[in-house]
């Protein structure tokens, strides 16, 4: 390996045959990159996905109500059916051990909100603390609602990103009063949502707040809730979804709807759609590894085949060279440590050029599904190795044969 | 330096078997310059491989410079043929891609010889052999001559006991056939044992000794005067 007059050999031989390098190298080059490429783009994929699932807690349970369609003990169908303060107490009293978070909402569809000049139109909600968690919140400044608001229905309010842009430029909007329909309440907190913007342009108060000032009574529009995982995905799936069902009977027998109206209650598992979802990332990565090892055989032939060809191309040569006295074996590592070298260079090649390519085009990358395209640096890594060695072991076999070639047949050989 | 006894060789074409040579019996002396005469299909082409250790032998033995050549691996063999001969072939089989000081310094690369020393050896030879100034030069810009000079200072660069040339003017015309002719007789002039096969009368007679071969026997084995290629020059 360290033999300096080898070296020396196969330097000058790659240097005279610039063409014949050029080819084996681009095609291990161009391997390599559309491999890097593909499997960053896979990544990316995943990433944009995944930031689309995030907006709210991969395992929220969320139950909203409707009207009924259907008749049920002498009662008509088309009535609205609201939950109120006692079905959840009820049901976070009866599931305590189980609940991870919880809250009910009570929704003021569309709030004016003005602060000094501006104003704007906001979504607003009552919650518990635990909403924070539901919705998958980071706070920014200040904090969010707590149980002290809570208890002396403090008229506190906790505001998205969106909102604080919208209303306060670059104003710190922290302890500010801002009008809610006309009424003062002060700005305790601000937060973010992976969600986007969109998840950002709403208002949170305590629930019971919400209750008095808005007119809500005891009256809730929705509850949120999360489970503690258990050991496996597979058992938290199947106690959330028995959960759900639980809610929904005893839901349905309280408020007098029948067993099988389906409009009335509604209850929406993201757990369910977690798994869709892990599924669908599964579904990806396979499909782009599937490809990536395709591409990679591809490579392998690729390099194969000019292996091939070279030995085929240099049978009078070898033929000469064992005539001057070149042992079997310096044919064989004369051929394989110039393979090597090549496909060495050119992997290293490619695989630099595409990780820069990735830093360089990935964060500037800006589209709903594909996000920060990466790649992992090891399998990148274990991919040159793998077409090295494959290319090594593709030169060895015509190598081999070449070296055992009676000289006289090889110099026969136009 | 060279003895071979009762050499046969054939070769299976498909079916058919083609018995080349039947039964040889012949020797050199050190500083002999033998040519090697007969039609086509004689078997002298063959005869020359064998002796080359390019090819083996069916039966009968085979001496040179009192080493049995027989059984030999490709491992020896290479050393072989490294240590004891030179080759000169009728088509130079210079390696294109590398210069004629290149192309001359490859036996000695095979011998292990560091670079530098392997320079100076490939070029004094190359001096030899009148070619000095072309040193830097690939074989396509070389003339023939020129080429088969270059093969020729290869052939020596390891200083083998015998040199053997398959129709070294084969490719080339009488005036520079004689030129080499020249050169290969300068070459004897100092000692070296040279083998030549050829199918021409006016070369085979600038040898010292013409063996006839015909239908894979010798038919004839004279001493002959030698014809200085010179004076035909």
């Amino acid at each position: 390996m360290f033999d300096l007059e080898r070296w020396q050999e196969i330097l000058e031989t790659i240097s005279k045959n610039k063409l014949r390098t050029f080819l084996t190298g681009l095609s291990v080059a161009s391997g390599i990159f559309i491999l890097v490429i593909l499997l960053g783009f896979g990544q990316g994929m995943q990433n944009g996905i995944s930031a689309q699932f995030q907006r709210d807690a991969s395992s929220r349970i969320s139950v909203y109500t409707g009207v009924t369609s259907k008749g049920y003990k002498g009662l008509n169908p088309g009535r609205f059916i609201e939950m109120t303060n006692e079905d959840y107490n009820y049901l976070i009293k009866k599931y305590e051990d189980d609940l991870e978070f919880k809250s009910s909402v009570y929704r003021i569809w569309s709030g004016t909100l003005n602060f000094g000049n501006e104003s704007g139109s906001y979504r607003v909600e009552g919650v518990y603390p635990d909403y924070q968690f539901l919705e998958n919140e980071d706070m920014v400044a200040g904090r969010y609602i707590n149980y002290d608001d809570q208890e002396k229905k403090s008229k506190v309010m906790v505001i998205g990103n969106k909102v604080k842009q919208d209303l306060f430029n670059n104003q710190d909007p922290i302890g500010q009063q801002v009008q809610i329909n006309g009424i003062n309440f002060k700005v305790v907190g601000v937060y973010t949502d992976p969600g986007g913007e969109r998840e950002e342009t709403r208002v949170f108060v305590p629930l019971s707040t919400s209750q008095r000032v808005f007119g809500g009574a005891d009256k809730v529009g929705n509850l949120g809730f999360t489970l503690k995982p258990k050991e496996t995905f597979q058992k938290t799936l199947e106690q959330s979804v028995r959960f759900s069902s639980e809610i929904e009977s005893f839901l349905k027998e309280r408020h007098l709807i029948a067993p099988d109206d389906t409009s009335a209650i509604g209850i929406n598992n993201t757990l369910e759609g977690t798994k869709r979802f892990y599924d669908l990332i599964g579904m990806i990565k396979t499909f782009f590894w599937v490809v990536g090892i395709c591409t990679i055989i591809a490579g392998v032939v690729g390099v194969s085949n000019i292996m091939l060809i070279i030995v085929k191309e240099r049978t009078k040569e070898i033929g000469i060279r064992k005539a001057l006295g070149a042992q079997p074996l310096s044919i064989i590592t004369m051929i394989l440590h110039e393979s090597i070298f090549v496909t060495a260079i050119a992997g290293f090649t490619g695989l630099i050029l595409s990780m820069a390519l990735l830093e360089v085009v990935g964060p500037n990358l800006d589209m709903d599904f594909i996000k920060n395209p990466s790649v992992n640096f090891n399998v990148a890594l274990t991919t040159v190795f793998i077409l090295i060695l494959a290319g090594a072991l593709a030169g060895f076999v015509p190598a081999w044969r070449a070296a055992r070639i009676k000289p006289i047949t090889a110099l026969r050989e136009e | 330096m060279i003895t071979i006894k009762d050499l046969h060789k054939s070769y299976t074409m498909g079916t058919n078997s083609l018995h080349v040579l039947k039964g040889i019996n012949f020797s050199v002396q050190e500083g002999e310059l033998v040519s090697i005469m007969g039609s086509s299909g004689s078997g002298k082409s063959t005869l020359l491989n064998i002796l080359g250790m390019l090819d083996e032998a069916d039966e009968g033995s085979y001496t040179l410079d009192g080493v049995p050549i027989k059984n030999l691996n490709e491992k020896i063999a290479a050393q072989y043929r490294n240590k004891f001969l030179g080759f000169i072939f009728q088509s130079f089989n210079l390696i294109n891609y590398k210069s004629a000081l290149d192309n001359v310094g490859m036996p000695l690369y095979y011998q292990g010889m560091k670079r530098k020393e392997r320079t100076e050896k490939a070029m004094a030879y190359l001096e030899k052999v009148g070619l000095a100034n072309w040193a830097h030069h690939m074989p396509n810009e070389l003339s023939g001559g020129q080429k088969q000079r270059v093969a020729i200072a290869r052939a020596l660069a390891s200083d083998p006991k015998v040199l053997l040339a398959d129709e070294p003017t084969g490719a080339l015309d009488t005036k520079t056939s004689y030129e080499v002719m020249d050169l290969i007789q300068g070459i004897n002039d100092e000692g070296k044992t040279i083998l030549i096969v050829t199918h021409e009368d006016d070369i085979a007679h600038m040898t010292k000794r013409i063996v006839n071969l015909k239908d894979g026997l010798i038919i004839d084995d004279t001493a002959v005067d030698q014809v200085r290629a010179l004076s035909h020059v």
